[in-house]
Formats: C-alpha cells, structure tokens, sequence
C-alpha cells in the first residue's frame, strides 16, 4: 500500500484530540471531505470511530463461521472413519456408526476451531504482528494506549494535499497536528 | 466492552442507593491506567508478595518431589487399589477443573449479559481459570501410570495402528479439557494484546519494553483493528458459554454414563456446572479480596464485585442443594436396592463425617449469605469462601469414594486412605496454582486497562448533530 511507484515523502498527516467524541466528529468531517484512507487511534474500542471512517462490516465472523463448520464436519469425519472403517470394536453390542456418542468431540472441535480460526484470522486481518509502523515515528502517538485519541489521514488518499489537508485539519481544531515520517 | 449510552448511565447513577458503585468518581483514562500498569511496572517487590510466593515455590516444590518419586515406583504410593481405582487423582481433577469455571463464567456469559461490572475482575478471573486447567490437566495424566504414554489418547496415525474408542467418555474428556485450556489461554491472551501496547509505551526498561513489544504485537488501536477485534471478542465469548458449560457436563460423564450406584443419574450434568461455578466464585473471592486489598484497587474492584460475587454464589449453593437433595430423594423413589444402600452408607456409613460437613459447609454456612452485613464484610466473605471450596472438595470425595468403595457385591467392598504422597501431590497443585498467581499479578496488568477505560462516562460519544 505504501510503496507505490511514486511513493509520498510522508506517511500521512495525524492530528490529535483529547475525547473521543472529538475523534468521531473529526473522523466523520474528514469522510465528509472526501478523505477515504485515513484511520482512527484510540485507546478503547469506539463503535462510532470505525462507522464514522467508512468501516461497516468486519469479516471475522465469517471466519469464525467458517473455522467451525471445518471443526464439527472434520471432528465428526475423523469419528467415523475410526470407529467404523479404520478400527471397529464391539463395545457392548452397540453400532459401529454410534453416532450420538460422536456428538461430544464434534462440538468440542467445532469450538476449538471456530476460536482459533477466529483468532488467527482476527490478527491476520488486522495485519498483525507488525514489528514496525511509521505512526510510531511520531511521539505523542505513544498516548495512543493511554488517553489520546488520533485520526490520521494516509498520504497515499487520492485527495490528499499537504497544504491543503494540513489546512482542513486546523479546522477540526485538534490538540496538535503531526506529519508521520515514513 | 463499548456500551449503549443507557447503560453506561444506569452504572455510574446506581439504580439501588443502598449499594456500592462499580467504578468511585474521579478518575480518568489516565490515572487508571497508571494505577493498574504501576502495580507490574514500578511497584517495589514487597516482602508480603515475596512470602506468598515463597510458599507457592515450597509446595511447587513438594510437588516436583511427589510427581518424580511417583514417575519411579508408580501409583502405588497412593491410596488406590481396586476397588478404588480413581481416588485424590480424579477429586482433585473435577475440584480444579470446576475452580476454572468461574473465570470463563465472567469473562464470557457476563459479557453476553453486558454485565459491565465484571470489566474490573476477568483478567485475573481467567488467569485463575489457565492456572486451575493446569493444575486440573495434570491428575489424568499422573494418574495414567504411565504418562509418558499420554499422547495416545490422541487420535493419530501410530505405528501400532490402534485408534482411540469414541464412545467412552474418557476420550471425549480428552477433547473438551484440551479444547477448554486451549480457547481459555487464547481467549486471555486476545484480551492482554491492547494492554501489553500499553505496558509497552509506559516501561521505561528497554528489555522490559522488548518484551510487551512483543507480546503486544504491534498493537496500535487502529479503529478498523477494534472494529475486528471486538467482533472476535464477542464471538469467542459466545463460544466459550457453551464450551464451559460443556466441560462440566463432559466431566459429568465420566461419571453418569456408568452404572456405578450414585453416578447413573441424569441430574448430575446441571448439577456439577453449578458447583463448578459455585466452588470457582468462591476461589474468585479468595483471589480477589486480598489482591484489592494489599495493591489497593478499592475504587475498582469495588464493593459490589464482592457482592455480586457473594450472590452468584449464594444461587449456585442453592441449586448444587437442590442436586443433594434429589439424590438422596431418587435413591429412594428408584426403588433400587444398590441406590438405596449407596444413600444410607453416605449417612451412616464409614465417610458419614465427610458427608455432614459437605452439608454443612456447602448448604447451611453459605445461607448467612442472604445477609447484607455478611455480604458486605470481606473478612467473612473471605471465610465462606474458603469453607465453600473445602465443602466442594468433599462433595467430590463423597462422590468417588462412597459409590466405588461399596458398589454391588460385598464381597468386593474395599476401604480408601490417601496416602501422603496423594497429599503431597494434591498441596503441591495449590503450591502450582498459588505461585503461578503471584507471579501472573507482578508481570501482567491484573485489570483490564481497555475495558475499565470504557466504563468511564467520558468514553461515551456524545451525539450532538448540527
């Protein structure tokens, strides 16, 4: 994403607020404009941020749909194949295919790969683990995990000017804007 | 985890004067996060943390002893002989497994509820429940005789070509223990990513930075990353609330799928849940009433975390009541000989003691928690506990070794006496457990920073639209 052919001087323009409610209305404002790569910082989950950037519909839960149905079908697969072609045993008379008795560890696998699908996914999507990001270039960013709220609009935007966006920023009245080095 | 604006207001306004508020006025994003990320990062070592692990590490010790003398002689230096066969092993398994409960019942179905209070004590409720899988993991394997053959109650393609038997519910156990320690740890660990980036912007020490750096992952609380983030939180609670739920019920089975007398029975499913969570609130009041004291967390694990608590486990003591109770009224309904018996050798017979103080400790104790002068002094809250998780320990003696030591024939009737050694290893899991809790509340936020951060009511975004 960030290294196109002409690859922006900076990572993008970040400005800084002290509540949340600041961030969704810049967040909401800076849509309004036209701005489409931009992202919002928080210390906390926010709802509202992640509507107010553009950003509806997460595909974890298809994942974790996904991660399950893979986990009960194989779960119940693997029973089977065991106990009625691979290894039958007569255990009290009862039938090969006793499939009631399989309901037990096809639930389990049903949950222990929803989860870990679930989870797995959720970093990959998120694109984590990241060892390095340019927002950190910035030091007040570090307030990110603490109290501060961020909205950073990515250089890479189409509409993204540096006077410009610079200028829009101002008008959100943030704490302090910040250009991110690369 | 983000609440609706109605909610959040009927926390901080407090619906019922008489009792104490979640969260005391007056704090902010910040100082709770310095006062929870202090305790690990800049705390000094104090001599009161240094003797509780001290005689964690000791019983560890005594555990360590225990488990390589029994690797070299065997499971005879326990109290087990036909026909006894399952003894301290499978009591301690079922007492440590039910303990974890209580963490995967805060953490998950109070999240589904959106009982915010729970915000302040699921970190180190899971963190009980890792350490209590743990300690409850290692009884079967111990137990096994030889358990460096542990593996092959997997299912996988070994030279011999046997292949486990998927109708025993001992193999189905293998599965739901394994499945529980596994989504327990991710669960506990997906909950630590926002708050080991904040350990790792406020360490000063570089390795010490190094580290929740790491751990953090690269955590930068990226709106879209929440948006994922909180779609998979909500989603692994869902699956862990009939996970828990299942794993008790598992454990159940091992019992009521045989026909031993007192095991073949169709209430113990609902009823052994229940003392799961029962026994593991009370081990979540025995954690969390010294921690708030000594680290001083009084204005976040308030008074009504341990009231709330102390009601949870009042309702669970009252329905594991209502299972003695349909015990001892089945054995005589079913008009079954062995059951009777097995009802009138719990009262009279050579355990009777053991089964009288269960009562005791289980059912009469706790009900001085209907009142609210009990329920609001720790020290007695702290007392019941401990006599609950006593009285559960019992409830499974009760359970194994009244029905197996005198089952059908007389003539094969045996008597049970642990050993010291079954002792040794039993004090050396709490040994495990207790240590493993000292050292988890100096090297990780024992609070959950994020979500004690959206309780405040300046998280809330406030719509004005112009």
């Amino acid at each position: 994403m960030s290294h196109k052919a002409l690859s922006p001087a900076i990572y993008g323009l970040m400005a800084e607020f002290d509540s949340s409610t600041e961030l969704v209305e810049a967040a909401r404002a800076a849509y309004a404009a036209g701005y489409r790569m931009m992202d919002a910082y928080s210390p906390f989950p926010i709802d509202e941020a992640s509507e107010a950037i553009g950003f509806h519909k997460s595909r974890v839960p298809l994942v974790v749909l996904l991660g399950g149905l893979l986990g009960g079908l194989s779960g119940f697969a693997l029973q089977y194949w065991i106990n009625v072609i691979a290894y039958p045993l007569n255990i009290g008379g009862k039938p090969y295919d006793s499939w009631p008795a399989f309901i037990v560890p096809s639930f389990e696998m049903t949950i222990l790969f929803a989860g870990l699908a679930g989870v797995f996914g959720m970093f990959a999507l998120n694109g984590l683990p990241m060892p390095y990001h340019p927002l950190f270039n910035v030091d007040r960013f570090s307030r990110v995990t603490r109290d501060k709220f961020f909205l950073c609009v990515e250089a890479a935007d189409p509409k993204f000017d540096l006077v410009d966006t610079q200028r829009f920023m101002e008008s959100l009245k943030p704490v302090s804007i910040a250009e991110v080095p690369h | 985890m983000n609440q609706g604006p109605e909610e959040k207001t009927a926390l901080l306004e407090n619906p019922w004067p008489d009792e104490p508020p979640v969260l005391t006025p007056g704090q902010s994003y910040g100082s709770m996060t310095d006062q929870i990320a202090d305790a690990v990062l800049t705390r000094p070592i104090g001599l009161g943390w240094l003797a509780g692990l001290a005689i964690g590490m000791g019983l560890l010790g005594i555990l360590m002893a225990a488990i390589t003398y029994l690797f070299l002689v065997g499971v005879g230096i326990w109290g087990i002989n036909i026909p006894i066969g399952w003894g301290f092993a499978i009591i301690n398994f079922v007492w440590w497994i039910g303990i974890g409960h209580a963490g995967t019942l805060i953490s998950a179905i109070l999240l589904l509820l959106k009982q915010s209070w729970r915000n302040s004590i699921n970190r180190f409720a899971e963190a009980m429940t890792l350490f209590a899988v743990a300690c409850a993991g290692m009884f079967p394997l111990l137990h096994m005789g030889r358990p460096w053959l542990g593996y092959w109650m997997f299912p996988y393609p070994s030279s011999m070509g046997v292949w486990p038997q998927f109708r025993s519910p001992l193999v189905w156990d293998v599965f739901a223990v394994s499945t529980y320690a596994t989504i327990s740890a991710v669960f506990w660990y997906v909950g630590l990513v926002p708050d080991f980036a904040t350990m790792r912007e406020k360490a000063s020490n570089v390795y010490t930075k190094s580290v929740y750096g790491l751990l953090a992952m690269g955590w930068r609380g990226s709106a879209r990353h929440w948006k994922r983030y909180e779609a998979l939180y909500i989603l692994l609670a869902g699956i862990a609330t009939p996970l828990v739920l299942s794993v008790h019920t598992v454990v159940s089975f091992d019992f009521a799928i045989s026909i031993v007398p007192g095991w073949h029975t169709t209430i113990f499913p609902p009823y052994f849940v229940a003392g799961a969570i029962y026994s593991g609130f009370a081990m979540v009041l025995v954690l969390a009433i010294p921690i708030r004291h000594y680290y001083g967390l009084q204005n976040m694990i308030t008074m009504r975390h341990l009231q709330n608590s102390a009601k949870i486990m009042l309702a669970t003591g009252l329905i594991v009541g209502y299972g003695y109770f349909f015990e001892a009224f089945m054995a005589f309904y079913s008009g079954s000989t062995y059951e009777r018996f097995m009802m009138e050798n719990r009262w009279l017979g050579p355990y009777a003691v053991f089964y009288w103080s269960l009562i005791f400790f289980n059912l009469v104790v706790p009900q001085v928690l209907w009142l609210p002068k009990i329920r609001a002094n720790t020290k007695w809250l702290f007392l019941i506990s401990l006599v609950i998780l006593v009285g559960m320990w019992l409830e499974r003696f009760i359970i194994i070794i009244t029905s197996l030591t005198r089952d059908f024939l007389p003539s094969s009737w045996g008597h049970y006496v642990a050993t010291r050694w079954d002792y040794a290893v039993f004090f050396g899991t709490i040994g495990l457990f207790s240590a493993a809790i000292f050292i988890f509340i100096r090297i990780m936020p024992a609070i959950s920073i994020f979500e004690m951060r959206t309780l405040l009511p300046e998280a809330e975004v406030k719509a004005h639209e112009s």
